[in-house]
């Protein structure tokens, strides 16, 4: 009983390794032995863990089991007065989901807004990234923080920036557009250029943040390749093809996953520049969700529309992680 | 070999101006009077500076409460959050306890949930407790993060058992432990998650949009997309709003770039 009282590994593995050795199923019920300063350590390691724990599962697992029950109940603006007025309805608001148009225009737009800033986004970190990695680069610390900057910023002030940059007749974008010869484009306010505003906007915001993963991994790729490859003559494309990209694919993978994650996640671009308009052109399900749930009081049903978005992120990411060990 | 050094050094600058370039022209419209800002070409430095946008803000707008709002909670935030997290990544890095990997596997699976999910269940369970429209609203949901037990637990993995036992051999208790030997030596992780925290609590958007209902207690960004339904046609006060917005993260960035950086890398080992 003594021998319990003594817990820490390292410590009787020092002193003596039999004591641990001889530990019966008995001894372990007696953990709370009163005794010398090391029998506190199991309650210790509950005292640390409590704040951290009883939140999480006070403000979020009970949270996603409240909103999974909720999503199958009629919750709303007289259920918020009285729950005397809450049914439950099964599966009814899921089914509303997938009858009601403006959800498939939100999925809709939230996949163009995914699949056209994911890639492009990851297209331009990995090129940022190997432009920064190239040994002929001076001041690679400032041109870092260039492109950094607009990751740290808010985005609501950014946003707000963007709306006047699109301004169709005094902002900035379609000014330097004037010297390549473009035409004024009405960005927010064209329903087909409303989401690739909000794209262009995103990847600026965002390429820097890959760009840094990017970079620790290019410097991970071992020289020798790339001395081997020269000495074989092999030019850049060759290189970048059979060398860097094939070396970068664990982080390409997760690079990917964490963007598109985010990126499904999409909720304050469109609502500072567009209220995702025009024609609804630019609203995203998180949106959605937030006006059926917070302005109309559809918690029900804005609750089923939350489990719909993180059933496609799961789905989402585990079709990335099976391509991943398909190309392994 | 110099042509190529050139154009390549030709192409970061112009590229990284770009990138800057709107955040010049917030700055200098900022600085303009009503109407200046909307002109083509449009002006990248103020044709007769004023700080008027500014003024009004404060004086008028009330945005010195905002600011303060955003400060207070951001503070306070990663104040509490970096002490519950701290406590619990330790725990789970030198302590063994029954079903400990089980804990700390459903805790880092459960990453995946979106935070959208719980929203309004949380609304609800803090309407009902009458937090909504407080700062409680804001700093009860952000008290503890999955990701900051995590990357403190890693880091606390590499701190030698042999420290602890010796501190208690010694007679020191677990939290005289805690706080006198293990938190000094997190120090490095804790400034990453400070940064980390503050500027996630500071830009974040969402949830401060649901959970303070009144003007008053709005943090920046919620005051700021506010601000911007009734002055959509007043690019240089909403510049100013988002130069004081943008500003203060940007200085604790600027201060602790490479703390950032850094936590980035470590957010990355794990996948």
């Amino acid at each position: 009983m003594a021998f319990e009282e003594i817990t820490s590994k390292k410590y009787t593995a020092g002193l003596n390794n039999k004591l641990m050795e001889n530990r019966t199923p008995e001894a372990k019920n007696t953990r709370k032995a009163p005794g010398r300063t090391f029998s506190f350590k199991l309650p210790a390691a509950y005292f640390f863990l409590a704040p951290a724990l009883l939140t999480i599962f006070v403000f979020f697992f009970i949270p996603v089991a409240a909103a999974f029950i909720i999503s199958f109940t009629d919750f709303d603006i007289y259920a918020l007065s009285s729950f005397s007025n809450l049914r439950f309805i099964a599966l009814k608001n899921y089914v509303r989901i997938f009858g009601e148009p403006l959800f498939w225009k939100a999925l809709e737009n939230t996949f163009y807004f995914v699949i056209g800033a994911g890639p492009i986004s990851i297209a331009v970190s990995l090129g940022a990234a190997m432009l920064l990695n190239s040994k002929l680069v001076r001041l690679k610390g400032l041109f870092r923080l260039f492109y950094f900057i607009p990751v740290v910023t808010t985005l609501v002030a950014v946003a707000v920036v963007w709306r006047f940059i699109y301004h169709p007749r005094f902002g900035i974008l379609n000014y330097l557009l004037a010297f390549l010869g473009v035409n004024p484009i009405d960005w927010l306010g064209d329903p087909n250029w409303a989401m690739p505003a909000i794209i262009l906007m995103a990847v600026w915001k965002n390429f820097g943040y890959n760009m840094i993963i990017f970079i620790a991994g290019l410097q991970s790729i071992p020289e020798y390749l790339y001395e081997a490859a020269m000495l074989e003559g092999a030019g850049w494309w060759p290189k970048f093809k059979s060398i860097t990209l094939p070396m970068l694919a664990p982080t390409t993978v997760f690079v990917g996953i964490i963007t598109m994650i985010g990126y499904f996640q999409l909720f304050a671009e469109p609502y500072v520049m567009t209220q995702g308009g025009p024609l609804n052109r630019t609203l995203s399900i998180v949106q959605y969700m937030y006006e059926e749930g917070f302005r109309w009081w559809n918690m029900g049903y804005s609750a089923a529309l939350a489990f719909v978005l993180f059933l496609i992120i799961f789905a989402a990411t585990l079709i990335q992680l099976k391509l991943q060990k398909e190309t392994e | 070999m110099t042509t190529k050094k050139i154009l390549l050094h030709s192409f970061l600058l112009i590229t990284g101006l770009l990138t800057l370039l709107p955040f010049i022209w917030m700055i200098s419209a900022s600085f303009m009077a009503d109407g200046h800002a909307s002109v083509y070409p449009p002006r990248f430095i103020p044709d007769s500076f004023t700080t008027m946008q500014y003024e009004s803000l404060f004086s008028r707008l009330n945005v010195a409460r905002n600011l303060f709002n955003s400060l207070f909670v951001s503070i306070l935030v990663t104040g509490v959050s970096l002490f519950i997290n701290s406590m619990a990544g330790y725990a789970f890095a030198k302590y063994r306890f029954r079903g400990r990997n089980k804990i700390f596997n459903l805790l880092l699976s459960s990453m995946i949930i979106p935070s959208q999910v719980t929203m309004l269940p949380l609304f609800l369970m803090l309407k009902y407790m009458g937090l909504i429209n407080t700062y409680l609203a804001i700093l009860i949901p952000g008290m503890a993060n999955i990701f900051g037990i995590f990357l403190i637990r890693q880091y606390a993995l590499s701190i030698p058992d042999s420290i602890i036992e010796s501190a208690r051999i010694d007679g020191a208790g677990d939290f005289q432990i805690y706080s006198r030997i293990i938190l000094p030596l997190l120090k490095p992780i804790l400034v990453t998650l400070t940064i980390f925290t503050f500027m996630g609590t500071w830009n974040d958007f969402l949830w401060p949009l649901i959970s303070l209902t009144d003007s008053n207690m709005y943090t920046l960004p919620v005051a700021l997309s506010s601000l911007m339904r009734e002055h959509a046609k007043d690019p240089e006060l909403m510049m100013a709003g988002s130069v004081i917005t943008i500003v203060p993260v940007l200085i604790v960035f600027l201060v602790l770039q490479k703390h950032y950086i850094k936590g980035i890398m470590l957010g990355s080992v794990k996948g």
